[in-house]
């Protein structure tokens, strides 16, 4: 418990890093995503257990293992979305665009600005479609009607779904098909500019057509964004990423260009892996 | 997976059963053409049907399990390569069937001392010792055993080449044997192509097991 209150004492706002940084032109030979030994725990249980990873800028960067062996508490890890789990507990160092998010002084709904999420179900909120998207501006303070009608429909047009609600703004977002709402909860996403998106089994409940619209939009991001997918479906990492990480009991077995990782992967493991020997 | 793996299995078998054909195909053709027993080559060109209904099949179960299972790594390569080495297998097959096309078509004996002369013992030999290689390249998934065909691939370019030399002086020597030397010629020629296939099989049980590109490379 004491433990706990330590993590949390970590978390107090602090500083607020103003959202231009991200865009700072310095910062795009740095690597998006560095972690160096990062071991979590969940109370007693060693969850991720002294992980170095660096995830290139404009790539995207698929997570891939059995169940449990880690890969979402990792991604989890990048906007410190574990920070409240019960027992959490990590050590190790995680920079995301060359700054130590796990440091004091770090503002974390700012730092969740720079890293948008969307879930394995979509979660758009009980209101209008353009609500939806407008939220994280107002939550921002942003007031000015124009300036949240065009980001909301930048982020429509960037997530493919303008076509498809544009004369429908003001009805629900419950009322879309699934795959319309994981599209906007993209949009959602995009609308506040974060410069990474962490995508935790993005597809997971949609229909093969709307599946591949979310690939294709996760191939057209990924000249604006840094996206690290956590996925269970071999070919659909295989399809959209640019390097894979495979994740076994907490660590990280292999981690190489998506190619290599399946036509030559040097590990065994992942190799049994990947061809449904185990897992 | 399972149902993958038996799959695999599948088409493992039928490749190494195409194998075996192939080389049985070849040798008694290589016998028929000796022995001018024509006979025996006719055979080899009935059981081409075999060789061709088998080449069907496995082409057909390639592309049901790429289709249906998706392979990747190991699994991919064995089947890029079983579809590549199926070809090659039965184009040796052909080349088997062509040498006993002559034998049926042409009514001649090959002399025993033209045969001698050209080496043509020794170019089967070879080819039967690269046979051997990638069929224990192949069952056992031992690819240092198939990387020994490259050498002697080398040995039937040189008999070949010199082939060209060995007739033309055996022509001149006696030009009643005109049409047995040429015919003998073609034969050479044939097993030379026989000795590329069988290259090429290596290069790809290569590149299924250690994944490495042989192919237009001169590190062999």
């Amino acid at each position: 418990m004491a433990k706990q209150i330590a993590i949390r004492m970590e978390i107090k706002i602090e500083e607020h890093l103003p959202m231009d940084k991200i865009v700072d032109k310095s910062l795009k030979k740095i690597p998006t995503i560095e972690v160096n030994d990062a071991k979590v725990w969940y109370g007693d249980f060693m969850a991720i257990k002294g992980i170095d990873m660096t995830i290139k800028r404009n790539t995207v960067t698929a997570f891939i293992g059995p169940s449990g062996c880690g890969k979402s508490t990792f991604l989890r890890l990048f906007n410190r979305m574990n920070d409240y789990v019960d027992g959490f507990k990590m050590e190790g160092k995680i920079k995301v665009n060359d700054r130590n998010i796990y440091k004091d002084k770090v503002h974390v709904e700012e730092l969740r600005k720079e890293i948008g999420m969307v879930f394995q179900k979509p979660n758009p909120f009980p209101k209008s479609i353009f609500e939806n998207v407008a939220y994280g501006l107002k939550i921002q303070g942003i007031t000015d009607k124009k300036l949240i009608a065009d980001r909301v429909e930048k982020a429509l047009k960037q997530a493919d779904l303008w076509e498809e609600v544009k004369d429908n703004l003001k009805k629900s977002a419950l009322a879309l098909s699934g795959g319309q709402q994981q599209r906007l909860c993209i949009a959602r996403t995009l609308a506040v500019e974060p410069s990474i998106i962490l995508m935790d089994e993005p597809t997971s409940a949609l229909d093969p057509i709307s599946t591949s619209k979310i690939e294709e939009l996760i191939f057209e991001l990924k000249e604006k964004y840094t996206i690290v997918i956590v996925t269970h479906n071999m070919q659909q990492a295989s399809r959209i990423s640019d390097y894979t990480a495979f994740f076994y009991l907490g660590e990280l077995i292999e981690y190489d260009k998506t190619k290599k990782i399946f036509t030559n992967p040097e590990k065994q493991q992942t190799e049994n892996y990947i061809t449904g020997r185990f897992g | 997976m399972a149902n993958a793996t038996y799959q695999r299995e599948v088409i493992n078998q039928a490749g190494f059963d195409m194998l075996n054909l192939c080389i049985s195909q070849l040798k008694k053709a290589k016998e028929a053409f000796v022995n001018h027993d024509s006979d025996l080559a006719e055979e080899v060109m009935n059981i081409e049907n075999r060789v061709n209904a088998l080449d069907l099949k496995i082409e057909k179960d390639c592309e049901k399990f790429i289709a249906l299972y998706n392979p990747v790594a190991i699994d991919l390569r064995f089947v890029m390569a079983i579809r590549k080495i199926n070809y090659d297998l039965e184009r040796i097959a052909d080349h088997a069937y062509g040498i006993s096309k002559y034998v049926v078509d042409v009514d001649r004996k090959i002399p025993d001392n033209l045969i001698s002369a050209v080496d043509f013992e020794k170019m089967f030999d070879t080819i039967l010792a690269m046979f051997d290689n990638i069929s224990d390249a192949f069952e056992n998934k031992n690819a240092k055993s198939a990387r020994k065909v490259f050498k002697k691939d080398k040995i039937l370019d040189e008999i070949n080449v010199q082939s060209f030399f060995v007739i033309e002086k055996e022509i001149k020597n006696d030009n009643s044997t005109i049409a047995e030397a040429l015919l003998l010629f073609s034969v050479v020629k044939k097993l030379e192509r026989v000795g590329d296939h069988i290259k090429n099989v290596a290069e790809e049980i290569i590149f299924y097991i250690d994944a490495e590109v042989l192919k237009h490379s001169r590190k062999k």
